[in-house]
């Protein structure tokens, strides 16, 4: 008995990973096949959209700003090194639009609304909330997963190219207040360098990034533990899980697209 | 006809449900009893398909509620959660006309304002909580709006958890009668959960009593009071000694 017992913790935590990879992607796919077919919410979507885009814009156009400025500092004092300080223009718009907009977008959407739509659905879940919707002939994942993931993917593309746009403007104030650029050379030294697939590759990640965030907090607020415990777990683990997998699939998405 | 045949649901090692045999007629109501945490909301549920039992057959109607569809079966039901579970995000009137405002009973706005307005009246609101939010009223509000709902779309089974849970004698005797109406003159099917010893007497056609994970006794209720079986007499008598743990 004593023996098999690591063959068995092993076997375990095996079939708990699996678990742990396999019920979200089944989820994902649940909402996938629902976003087109009826009944539609647009109440639902429409407030979404509003939560996920609109109140998302401050926080994510701050964090462009100051990236984007301190960004220029930094590329300011490396290129430097070896007299290349011209590229600043050039290397803010790049690593703003292709990966600093997006993942830093993408995180500030983690923490913003895959919290707050883990709370909001777990609360539901242990209020019986979620129970009563089914009571009441609408399904879960239509009436509550499908109008979140939907407003996320299509909201932070918008986020991301908002904070590009910022983050270059950032760079480009600190460029020219304190690294004696000239206003227009920088501007057209941006605009000059930045290719049509810079900028797309950005928002095509800004989109997987939203779905990953507005998945993650509502399959974990639909997962939710009782109580108010339960709850405050759901929400932490939305909130890893989102970041996580926002780093993960910028990894892979950058594979995908920029190399070869 | 809901017919439960076996009924068994633990949660790891907590043994809820072990084998409940119950069936309640069409057009009748019966009342279930039994102390806290004897599994009355599980049952509930399971029924609903809420939970699904480990081991058992529930049928209605004669049809296995495991395969029936989905979508029917549900139209038939009304619940009134133990909680509420009002959905804090919509106004009162909405949530007791949430189900005739999508699906297949949609109707144009206002006239299903006004169907909620007159079920809020049935449960002793007035129209002035409409446009309130669900966290601006009271618990025993809150309840009366669930109840609204829960009869909204005049379901032919209705469940009822705990009704009058936290409301005032004058008000219980209004649901309490309420309840009755709708399985006498509608013809509901209802099964009601209740601690209040009037609200049995009030409601009931049947009563049952959970205890240990079966049915103890189940009969008509104009048998409660003479039934030998120390269980339910205690129960009904409120004593503290008897078969029944005080502590559990
Ligand atoms: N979703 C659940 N997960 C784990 N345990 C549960 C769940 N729902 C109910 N229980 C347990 O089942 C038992 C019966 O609960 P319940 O049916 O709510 O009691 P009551 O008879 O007071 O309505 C309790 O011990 C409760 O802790
Ligand atoms: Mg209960």
């Amino acid at each position: 008995m004593s023996l098999l017992a690591p063959v068995a913790w092993a076997g375990r935590a095996a079939l708990h990973l699996l678990a742990g990879i396999g019920r979200p992607t089944i989820f994902a796919l649940q909402v996938i096949s629902h976003i087109l077919r009826p009944p539609f919410y647009p109440r639902e979507f429409a407030h979404a959209l509003f939560q996920v885009g609109w109140f998302s814009l401050p926080v994510v156009g701050l964090t462009a700003l100051f990236t984007g400025g301190a960004l220029a500092l930094q590329i300011y004092s490396g290129g430097a090194r070896f007299n290349a300080e011209v590229v600043v223009p050039a290397i803010v718009a790049i690593g703003m639009v292709r990966e600093l907009g997006p993942v830093l977008g993408g995180l500030m959407v983690a923490a913003r609304v895959a919290s707050s739509i883990a709370a909001e659905v777990g609360t539901m879940k242990v209020t019986e909330q979620i129970d009563a919707l089914v009571t009441l002939s609408t399904d879960p994942i239509k009436y509550l997963a499908v109008p979140r993931v939907l407003a996320a993917t299509l909201t932070v593309p918008v986020l991301v190219a908002v904070g590009d746009i910022i983050g270059i403007a950032g760079g480009w104030v600190v460029g020219v207040q304190r690294l004696g650029f000239n206003a227009t050379t920088y501007l057209v030294n941006t605009v000059d360098i930045l290719e049509f697939w810079d900028v797309g590759s950005g928002l095509v990640k800004g989109a997987v990034f939203g779905f990953l965030v507005a998945l993650m907090g509502v399959y974990h607020g639909m997962n939710s533990g009782r109580g108010a415990q339960g709850v405050g777990r759901a929400t932490k683990t939305a909130v890893v899980a989102a970041s996580v997998l926002i780093f993960a699939a910028n990894y892979v998405l950058t594979e995908l697209f920029f190399t070869s | 006809m809901i017919e439960l045949s076996g009924v068994t649901k633990a949660f790891g090692a907590n043994r809820v449900l072990q084998r409940i045999d119950l069936t309640v007629p069409t057009g009748t109501s019966m009342v279930i009893i039994g102390g806290s945490g004897t599994g009355k909301s599980v049952l509930l549920k399971c029924i609903l398909g809420l939970i699904r039992p480990d081991a058992g057959m529930i049928r209605l109607d004669g049809q296995d509620v495991a395969t029936a569809e989905r979508e029917a079966f549900l139209a038939r039901f009304g619940m009134l959660f133990q909680g509420g579970a009002l959905f804090d995000s919509l106004k009162v009137w909405e949530n007791v006309a949430f189900r005739l405002r999508r699906g297949a009973l949609k109707r144009p706005r206002e006239e299903a304002r006004a169907i909620a307005i007159e079920k809020l009246r049935r449960v002793g609101l007035g129209p002035r909580v409409a446009d309130l939010f669900p966290a601006e009223l009271s618990g025993g509000m809150q309840k009366r709006v669930s109840l609204a709902r829960a009869i909204c779309a005049e379901p032919e089974v209705i469940f009822f958890d705990e009704p009058t849970t936290g409301l005032d004698p004058i008000m219980s005797g209004v649901i309490n009668a309420l309840i009755r109406e709708i399985v006498t003159e509608m013809g509901a099917t209802a099964m009601t959960i209740t601690h209040d010893m009037t609200s049995v007497r009030a409601i009931a056609d049947h009563v049952a009593m959970l205890h240990g994970g079966v049915i103890r006794w189940t009969g008509p209720v104009a048998e409660m009071d003479t039934t030998p079986d120390p269980y339910v007499q205690q129960f009904i008598h409120g004593r503290a000694q008897g078969p029944i743990e005080s502590v559990r």
